[in-house]
């Protein structure tokens, strides 16, 4: 028999209310890249917890060429050459890029730190696998795909042989995506193994060697990749068949919801503006896409809509009031929804209850507050599990877990359902499928959709054309901080969108009135 | 399966879990007080520990032990509140380490209202409690507004409450010595009502409604956390101010108001005790009173509720009281302090021993429950199990 870099047998995981992994066996080959495939909450990411020592499985043991083997903590992990991107990353905020990656195994001399070395090492990391950080940036002031970025250099500054992905695609552009897909086939042909989670069966097909599908917490079974296709996947995966295309009629755009006049938002640490001098209109009964490849000013450019960031000039005005200098609380009363980028750092507070993430933007509202300011516990409760029903969001204790202990697909879906139900006149949607797995992205698609035609303003910030392509009735494109294009799904084509996402073209985008 | 079940359920139970936590924590630091005693002398560590343990009780004569215990009443109020102060700025996600200082300033403001401008004890309660808070929202402020971590910014006003309040105290203390004026001979309004509460323990006359106060304070302080748009306010913002301000709260204003809040039950703690006459400020002090770092220990041992606090206060406050009873013949005189403090101190290991006992019940007994319920599972999970 040969020896497999990782063997996982029997592995139960239980934590209070569920089984996470049931008796679950996986086998990596040498130099494979093996897929892991699940709805959201089916065990992906506690199993590769367990591998990398995070959690103790109660039952099963692991094995490392054929060699039994315990990880009771990461540096365990570590030591045995694991090494693991995590689903939420695990940053040190404050840090520079280069002192998140050398975190833990910094090269010193002496007791003194010898921080030119491990630049030179990432440095070279980071050109030979076209992975473009700014090393002395700090991780708070950088974009999610910068730090996803930084994450995989972390694990391959470490040497690990053994490499756990674990959803690392979700935050990334389609060009990164492929620069990513070609990373993974140029470590897996050095001889590294490779584990790596992600709800995209495009990207399962084209890297993975072998996929293995779990469902509520079970092994379901593994495939050889060539011999199967997307379809039969997710329908070992879901238990049905998945409808891929958005059916979606003709938008009918009504009145202006969203009017966005020379809005400039300024730059950390006086660099130059991120959104500069940017105009459009939202109207209701139509979606309008923000595309463009990631750090190009999009996130700013929401955080000055929903009032998390002041605005340097220019006005946006919200169903013909202006709001530009509102605070938060009041946008969000007049009618904005928010489903931000970074679940974890504002879409949820992660040790509240779930039930009490629900409320989070109408707590003060009489629905859950008597008039003295006491919460209505029942009240909320019961509209929390309504969410929960209708939005299909899973986890161990209903309406009393801690957010934390969710999955993170569920932790999506739950600030989804929040943000949705809020029932808005503009529901900004960030990245809204990020993380979800296929069930649940054919049901957000179709509830962005449902939204449009009850005559809503839907503005969506996606990285994936494919959403993009799909979804969306009007695109803008936004490169280094400005709107350099603006198109019709029906008519462009997704290489024309990635000239003008690289700036390689532009065109001037006219506000409704100069169209007339 | 049935009673398994149940039994799992208590076991998980979070107040069950604290519960035995505490005691598992308080019978580490009571063993190794005595160690401690069996070291320095052997013969009199029996009775030096039954001593600590008995407090009050070490009266024979009922009449005198329930004055005692009256007395040590009277002390448990102010740490019960310095206690809650702790106690409400952690679940906000504040460390407030500060409660010493504001206690100070609590202490300097009543006394000084009494004594120089003859205030009655209303005035002086609520002056201690502004006070209190006023320092509470500064620390908050610089936190809020400067990034200033608040455990330092709390040190830091800690010793400047100190020397402050001395200085302004120095000017009402007796000639003689450098305690302040006694309450009932410079001003007996400034004292608290009693409200026949003395008479339950054998005439006590420092026993006033300041214990019934601190109680109440305990419900006050869980009602506001736990139920009302406030608490989920302070907590969102405490846990992750991001998301506060992501949901509209204003968090630089929750975390002022968290500080005002706590401060304002030290400073009133320091009311409870100055105003019933029991102690004198002595304005030579260096060092700031211990009840705000006991309110640490004691908040970690009630097992972070405020009903917990109630008797974890009473029991920290029951051993320090209990530790001037040991024989002074056989021990030097500072060991009642060191052996109260190594008990407090194995106090604040009970979140630890809380999590390894979380642990155990759920990888021991957890494993069983879960798989008989299983088995009961409807089968549509079971297709596709081939392997
Ligand atoms: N620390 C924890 N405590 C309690 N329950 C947990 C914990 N971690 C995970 N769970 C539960 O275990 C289940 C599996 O979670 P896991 O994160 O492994 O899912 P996943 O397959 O990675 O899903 P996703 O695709 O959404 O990331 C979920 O129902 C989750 O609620
Ligand atoms: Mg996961």
């Amino acid at each position: 028999m040969d020896n497999y870099a990782i063997e996982m047998r029997h592995i139960t995981k239980r934590f209070p209310g569920i089984i996470a992994n049931d008796d679950i066996t996986l086998q990596l080959k040498k130099g494979e890249i093996h897929a892991l495939l699940g709805e959201n909450g089916a065990g992906k990411s506690t199993l590769m917890s367990v591998l990398f020592g995070l959690y103790q499985p109660e039952e099963g043991e692991i094995y490392k060429d054929g060699r039994k083997v315990e990880i009771h903590n990461p540096n365990d992990a570590n030591a045995l050459g694991i090494g693991m991107v995590h689903q939420h990353f695990k940053l040190v905020e404050c840090f520079s890029v280069l002192d998140n990656i050398i975190l833990g195994v910094e090269p010193t001399k002496a007791g003194f730190l010898k921080k030119d070395e491990a630049r030179k090492k990432v440095m070279e990391l980071s050109e030979k696998y076209h992975l473009m950080v700014d090393p002395d940036a700090l991780i708070e002031d950088i974009t999610v795909g910068m730090q996803q970025r930084t994450e995989i250099l972390k694990m391959l500054y470490r040497d690990n042989e053994i490499l756990i992905f674990d959803e690392p695609t979700a935050v990334l552009s389609i060009q990164e995506i492929h620069e990513l897909m070609q990373i993974m086939k140029d470590l897996a042909r050095e001889g590294k193994s490779i584990l790596f989670i992600s709800h995209k069966l495009n990207e399962i097909m084209e890297v993975s060697d072998r996929c293995t599908v779990l469902r509520k917490g079970k092994y379901v079974g593994t495939v050889n990749t060539a011999d199967t296709t997307p379809e039969a996947l997710s329908s070992m995966m879901v238990g049905r068949d998945v409808s891929f295309k958005v059916e979606k009629g003709k938008a009918n755009p009504g009145k202006v919801i969203l009017d966005v006049r020379n809005m400039c938002v300024a730059g950390k640490h006086g660099k130059k503006d991120v959104v500069s001098n940017v105009n459009f209109q939202v109207r209701s009964g139509e979606i309008v896409c923000i595309a463009g490849i990631d750090g190009n000013g999009q996130s700013e450019l929401i955080y000055g809509l929903s009032g998390l960031e002041h605005l340097k000039s220019g006005t946006i005005v919200l169903n013909g009031k202006d709001v530009s200098s509102e605070p938060i609380r009041q946008r969000s009363v007049l009618g904005t929804s928010h489903i931000p980028e970074d679940r974890h750092k504002y879409g949820m507070v992660l040790d509240y209850s779930l039930e009490n993430n629900m409320v989070l933007q109408e707590y003060f509202t009489p629905e859950f507050i008597t008039s003295f300011g006491f919460l209505k516990q029942a009240s909320i409760r019961k509209f929390a599990k309504r969410l929960i029903k209708e939005y299909d969001v899973r986890s161990s204790q209903g309406p009393i877990t801690i957010a934390r202990t969710m999955s993170g697909g569920n932790q999506q879906k739950a600030v989804i359902a929040r943000e949705i139900d809020k029932d808005p006149r503009l529901l900004i949607a960030v990245q809204p499928t990020r993380g979800v797995d296929v069930g649940a992205i054919e049901f957000i698609h179709k509830q962005l959709i449902a939204q449009r035609d009850a005559g809503k303003a839907v503005l969506l910030v996606s990285l994936e054309l494919d959403e993009v392509m799909n979804v969306s009735d009007r695109i803008l494109v936004m490169y280094e901080g400005e709107l350099v294009g603006e198109f019709d799904p029906e008519k462009v084509t997704v290489e024309e969108l990635g000239l003008y996402m690289t700036g390689a073209r532009r065109q001037e985008v006219k506000t409704d009135e100069e169209k007339e | 399966m049935k009673k398994k079940n149940k039994l799992y359920s208590v076991w998980t139970n979070h107040g069950v879990q604290s519960f035995i936590a505490s005691l598992i924590c308080i019978f580490f630091g009571l063993l190794v007080g005595y160690l401690v005693l069996l070291c320095i002398n052997p013969a009199g560590a029996g009775r030096a520990m039954l001593a600590i343990l008995q407090n009050f009780l070490y009266f024979p004569r009922p009449e005198v032990a329930l004055e005692y215990f009256g007395s040590t009443l009277v002390k448990t109020a102010p740490l019960l509140m310095c206690t809650l102060s702790v106690l409400f700025a952690y679940k906000t996600g504040l460390f407030n380490i500060g409660a010493s200082g504001q206690y100070t300033v609590g202490v300097g403001a009543a006394l000084y209202l009494a004594l120089k401008y003859q205030m009655p004890w209303f005035v002086c309660l609520i002056a201690a409690m502004l006070a209190g808070g006023l320092l509470g929202a500064a620390a908050g402020a610089l936190k809020a507004y400067r990034n200033v971590n608040e455990v330092i910014a709390c040190i830091m006003l800690n010793w400047l409450s100190l020397y402050t309040v001395n200085m302004v105290l120095n000017k009402v203390k007796e000639a003689s010595t450098t305690y302040t004026g006694p309450l009932r001979t410079e001003n007996p309004a400034a004292l608290l009502p009693h409200m026949g509460l003395n008479k339950l323990f054998s005439d006590n006359r420092y026993v006033t409604i300041a214990i019934l106060l601190a109680g109440l304070a305990a419900v006050f302080v869980w009602v506001l956390m736990e139920k009302t748009m406030m608490g989920f306010e302070l907590k969102a913002t405490g846990y992750n101010k991001n998301a506060a301000k992501y949901a509209g709260m204003r968090e630089k204003r929750n975390v002022i108001l968290t500080m005002f809040i706590s401060g304002c039950l030290a400073g009133l703690g320091a009311s409870f005790l100055y105003l019933s006459g029991i102690e004198q400020w002595s304005c030579a002090q260096t060092s700031v009173p211990g009840m705000g770092f006991n309110g640490i220990a004691a908040a970690f041992l009630g097992g972070l509720h405020p009903i917990g606090s109630i008797f974890s206060s009473f029991f920290i406050q029951h051993i320090t009281s209990g530790g001037s009873y040991v024989d002074k013949m056989v021990y030097p005189s500072q060991i009642s302090d060191l052996i109260s403090s190594i008990i407090i101190y194995f106090c604040s290991f009970v979140l630890l021993i809380r999590y390894m006992i979380n642990e155990r019940v759920i990888n021991k007994m957890g494993a069983d429950i879960l798989n008989t319920e299983e088995e009961n599972v409807s089968d549509d999970e079971k297709g596709g199990e081939d392997r």
